[in-house]
């Protein structure tokens, strides 16, 4: 009986997605149900959009591409076995997972094959390990961290700090990344405030932030509790500066907070508003496609896409491992790469390092405080 | 002291909107033993039936909100009655409870595959103007969501209790059979419960969604704090609901600002298992004969 | 047991030997996870289809053995010692749960175990020198028996098969002793049962305790097969779809969970063509068996053999295999 469901289901997938006479196959994992789907969305639309451009100029070796996709549901078993999936299926790299939760697991398998895998997670944890086939196409936020914090100390002379953090895998990562830094810069955390995942009401955690000395807040959470967070900061009148990262100013959140988002500062490895044109015209050409504006995990997607025709073109055939070999100590010009849009490069550990910016919001868009030189 | 009346004043507003859901839940509890675990999602889908109104048909917000609420009574109310609980009925509670678990994730899945999975910004329906009192922040939005649900939650009371119907429904949901010996039409009282059901649901949505967004996930913590606040009241109260609600909103600040605000989530569970133990008809409940 | 009962059952398990051979990785750890949540929701069965009582912490005690085989074999300690503390513990936890909350009514065992699964996150989350919080625990190893190590996949689901075959076997043998027919009693008839001397709470009591140990032999299986746990594995969320799994299979008939669990991991699976759509068509498809067949599938199955074969003595026959 399971056999035979089991047969079934795999002819029925197989038929689902069988890729029309395409030789080489990617492996999109991602987050489309669960906590994760607006996240992964935009990842996979990102890797999809990448992808089509690259078959429309001839693909890869000369070879189409064809993106097989697979829901993680944002739970990190399904993952680790969506991986396991996409390998059996004969990938010979992957995309994704965003949730740092679900990398951490399912790159044990992609180490496993020694398949290279991009994913859009920022958890330090994650090239940490020794994990020879694992990319990041964003930096950790053992890396973005210190680039803020040190704006934070050298420009706006903060003394004392607050930190809001949602308490999940997601949070912590940014969250000890940040007390560490502060830790070796001398400045003390005066109060710690962590919330709940999807916590809609901020009233208690707003209101012991307000009451604390601390100079500024560190804000870390993701886009929709960002926005509540900044609702209810404006409600009790916070006049402190609201830091964070590309999760408290990103377009979502200034969308969803409207005037509330005004004033909030933070630090973005990718953003739309950035001033390069080449991003600007990957963003217009995303919202032509799917109606939508594209965030960071749309632009990380795309990237990662054109990261894989480049070095696999530069390895000659499509070697999995020969690939990661490759990216090691790979640096990548936007100039001769036009597709990566920002100059990037990649570490021994997988990690990468990108230029940022430091941006404010104002009257509902980012400007750009100051560009911050890669680390 | 003004950072206590801050948290009261915040508790009462957020437990407000849990009463709302939690005097629904037992409504239909009490009518057709119906454990509705896709409460929750009562709550989150309205906010996007006004949303498609306003901008998928462009009508004005009032509009909107009429149009949801129109189509909440057709779709949570009778829909739900006669498709789902009215067949399942004679079967017992469990396959009940699976079937609204399921109607939950239905709701979900499809609120996030055709309308979108990341959040909405919602219209909001009162000033958002913030007023210090005694030190404490304290909007016009708050005050009117706790006033619109006391009220909406009042005149339930009055109508239960003051009409002919109300009493008819109660009679209904407190001994069928002799209510039907009575002559009351036993079915028609049960879908006028589950009809209010919907219009409570539909209410909390429009007060909620300004301040929580729009989005489809919305439902599953509110459905969990519906749950607990209905226990923690009394099953089989109005008002039990309504005290249960109120708690929960004001036990959760208090205990994230002065225990824990890791283990804030735990509070009300803590009050809920003390509840079971020493008071298991809740704080205002009456003990019920039937085993269910 | 009816004559054709044990050919039946010796052609299932060879199915079950000759599954995984010839197939990919993926489906063996599909198989695998199939295994064990069967072993999960056939606990839970015993509590919910036997005993009458629903309890929403089954992935909750599912994670209480995960977690303990996880810091065991971590700290050097064999697996099945491990298992063994793991189904111990959630026996445990199970009687000290169950106590209280079956001695004030009965449909309070529900809330309680609500309650419990969700402040069992939060402690899981929480206690982070312990349970490495959030971030969860990595590097279990496989465990090696005899010399012979369960490392491949195909090895780990020959090693889950067995745990498996040795649940059913022990469940069949609870079911069939004087103790658990005495279920069947209860569950027909609670007032004649009592006053032929049945002991209604102790026997609730036990039955729940036991299905939860069945929920931490599940949970110490899990920990070696994903080789990484972390609290949101064994959320609320899990325990609802565990109960789904019982129900919709057909909760007590012995078949149903292993069924049930097989249509809630592969059923998804198999309308992944439909896309995004596939979570409704599969709710849709829970709520219209509920309306149908309050019996779950395997109701369904007898309804349709009756439809087909009207005769008396074959139906009984069926019931009586399926039904025990």
């Amino acid at each position: 009986m399971i056999r035979r469901l089991l047969s079934t289901a795999a002819l029925v997938m197989a038929l689902g997605v069988a890729p029309a006479l395409a030789e080489l196959k990617i492996g999109s994992i991602i987050e489309l149900s669960g906590a994760g789907a607006a996240a992964g969305t935009n990842f996979r639309d990102g890797v999809k959009m990448g992808f089509e451009e690259i078959n429309a100029q001839g693909g890869i070796l000369k070879e189409q591409v064809s993106v097989l996709e697979y829901d993680s549901q944002t739970d990190p078993q399904v993952s680790r076995a969506m991986v396991q999936k996409a390998i059996d299926d004969g990938v010979y790299a992957i995309t994704g997972t965003v949730f740092s939760s679900s990398t951490v697991v399912n790159m044990l398998v992609a180490k496993q094959y020694g398949i290279p895998q991009f994913t859009g997670s920022e958890a330090p944890s994650i090239t940490a390990k020794g994990n020879p086939y694992i990319f990041r196409t964003a930096f950790g936020s053992q890396k973005g961290v210190p680039k803020m914090v040190k704006y934070m100390v050298d420009n706006m002379g903060v003394k004392k700090v607050g930190v809001a953090w949602a308490n999940t895998e997601f949070g912590k990562g940014g969250h000890q990344a940040f007390v560490a830094e502060m830790e070796k810069a001398g400045i003390p955390i005066v109060i710690d405030v962590p919330a709940e995942q999807a916590q809609a009401d901020f009233s208690a955690d707003v209101l012991k932030l307000k009451n604390s000395d601390a100079d500024a807040i560190f804000v870390y959470f993701t886009e929709e509790e960002s926005a509540r967070f900044l609702r209810e900061a404006r409600k009790q009148g916070i006049d402190k500066p609201l830091i964070g990262e590309t999760t408290l100013i990103g377009h979502k959140v200034i969308e969803l907070a409207g005037d509330a988002a005004n004033g909030a500062m933070g630090h973005v490895g990718l953003t739309p508003d950035a001033n390069i044109p080449a991003l600007t015209e990957m963003v217009e050409r995303f919202k032509t496609k799917y109606n939508y504006t594209p965030d960071h995990n749309a632009i990380k997607g795309y990237t990662a896409a054109w990261t894989l025709k480049y070095v696999t073109e530069m390895v000659g055939s499509p070697d999995s491992k020969a690939i990661a070999e490759k990216l090691h100590g790979l640096t990548l010009k936007a100039s001769e790469y036009p597709g990566v849009l920002m100059d990037v490069s990649w570490d021994e550990t997988g990690e990468m390092s990108r230029e940022s910016f430091f941006v404010k919001v104002e009257n509902g868009k980012q400007v750009v405080q100051a560009i911050l030189p890669p680390n | 002291m003004a950072e206590l009346i801050q948290i009261l004043v915040s508790g009462l507003a957020a437990g407000s909107i849990y009463a709302l859901a939690a005097v629904g839940f037992t409504l239909l509890w009490q009518a057709s033993q119906t454990i509705n675990f896709a409460q929750g999602e009562f709550v989150m889908l309205p906010a996007f039936f006004v949303l498609i109104g306003m901008t998928v048909l462009g009508l004005p917000m009032w509009t909107s909100i009429l149009l949801a609420l129109v189509l909440s009574l057709l779709i949570l109310g009778v829909a739900f009655k006669r498709l789902i609980v009215e067949p399942m009925l004679p079967h017992g509670t469990l396959p009940l409870v699976i079937a609204t678990i399921a109607l939950g994730l239905l709701l979900k899945e499809s609120v996030k595959e055709f309308y979108g999975a990341t959040a909405q910004p919602f219209p909001a329906i009162f000033p958002q103007t913030v007023y210090n009192v005694a030190g404490a922040s304290v909007s016009v939005q708050d005050i009117c969501n706790l006033v619109v649900s006391m009220l909406a939650i009042g005149g339930l009371q009055l109508f239960l209790n003051r009409t002919r119907t109300g009493r008819c429904m109660q009679a209904s949901a407190q001994n069928p059979a002799v209510a039907e010996i009575l002559g009351v039409n036993v079915k028609r009282m049960v879908l006028y419960t589950f009809l209010i059901n919907a219009a409570l649901a539909t209410i909390a949505s429009v007060l909620i969604s300004p301040i929580y967004l729009a989005k489809f996930s919305n439902g599953e913590t509110l459905g969990l704090v519906a749950f607990i606040a209905a226990i923690v009241g009394g099953f089989n109260q109005i008002r039990g609901a309504l005290v249960g609600g109120l708690l929960i909103g004001v036990i959760d600040n208090l205990s994230a600002v002065y225990i824990s605000a890791q283990y804030r989530a735990a509070m009300p569970l803590l009050l809920l298992i003390a509840i079971i133990l020493l008071r298991p008809q809740g704080l205002l409940g009456t003990p019920e004969g039937r085993t269910v | 047991m009816t004559r054709y009962q044990p050919i039946l059952i010796a052609l299932g398990i060879a199915a079950l030997l000759v599954a995984p051979i010839g197939q990919g990785n993926y489906i063996i750890y599909t198989l695998c996870s199939w295994l064990l949540f069967s072993i999960a929701a056939m606990g839970l069965n015993l509590t919910l289809g036997y005993a009458g009582q629903v309890s929403l912490a089954q992935a909750g005690f599912m994670g209480i053995g995960a977690y303990i085989t996880a810091l065991m074999t971590l700290n050097g300690i064999h697996w099945s010692v491990a298992a063994l503390i793991s189904i111990l513990s959630s026996f445990a936890v199970g009687l000290l749960l169950g106590y209280p909350a079956l001695r004030v009514q009965h449909h309070f065992l529900a809330f309680v175990t609500l309650a419990f699964n969700t402040l069992l996150f939060l402690v899981l989350r929480n206690e982070e020198e312990i349970t490495g919080g959030s971030f969860g625990l990595v590097g279990m190893e496989r465990p090696t028996f005899f010399g012979i190590s369960t490392d491949s996949n195909l090895a780990f689901y020959y090693f889950s098969l067995v745990c498996f075959l040795l649940a059913a076997a022990a469940m069949w043998w609870i079911l069939r002793s004087p103790w658990g027919r005495a279920f069947k009693a209860l569950r027909e008839n609670p007032i004649r049962a009592e006053s032929l001397g049945l002991k209604i709470r102790r026997q609730t009591l036990l039955a729940f305790a036991i299905g939860s140990a069945f929920g931490g032999l599940a949970g110490a299986l899990q920990t070696p097969l994903v080789q990484f746990i972390e609290p949101s594995s064994f959320a609320l969320i899990h325990s609802l779809k565990l109960l789904l799994m019982v129900v919709v299979g057909g909760s007590g008939f012995f078949f149903g969970p292993m069924l049930g669990a097989a249509v809630v991991i592969l059923l998804p699976e198999m309308l992944r063509f439909t896309e995004g759509y596939y979570l409704i068509i599969y709710s849709a498809l829970v709520i219209v068996l509920m309306v149908y067949s309050p019996n779950g599938l395997i109701g369904l199955g007898q309804k349709l053999a009756e439809k087909i074969k009207p005769r008396q003595e074959a139906r009984r026959d069926l019931k009586q295999g399926v039904q025990l």
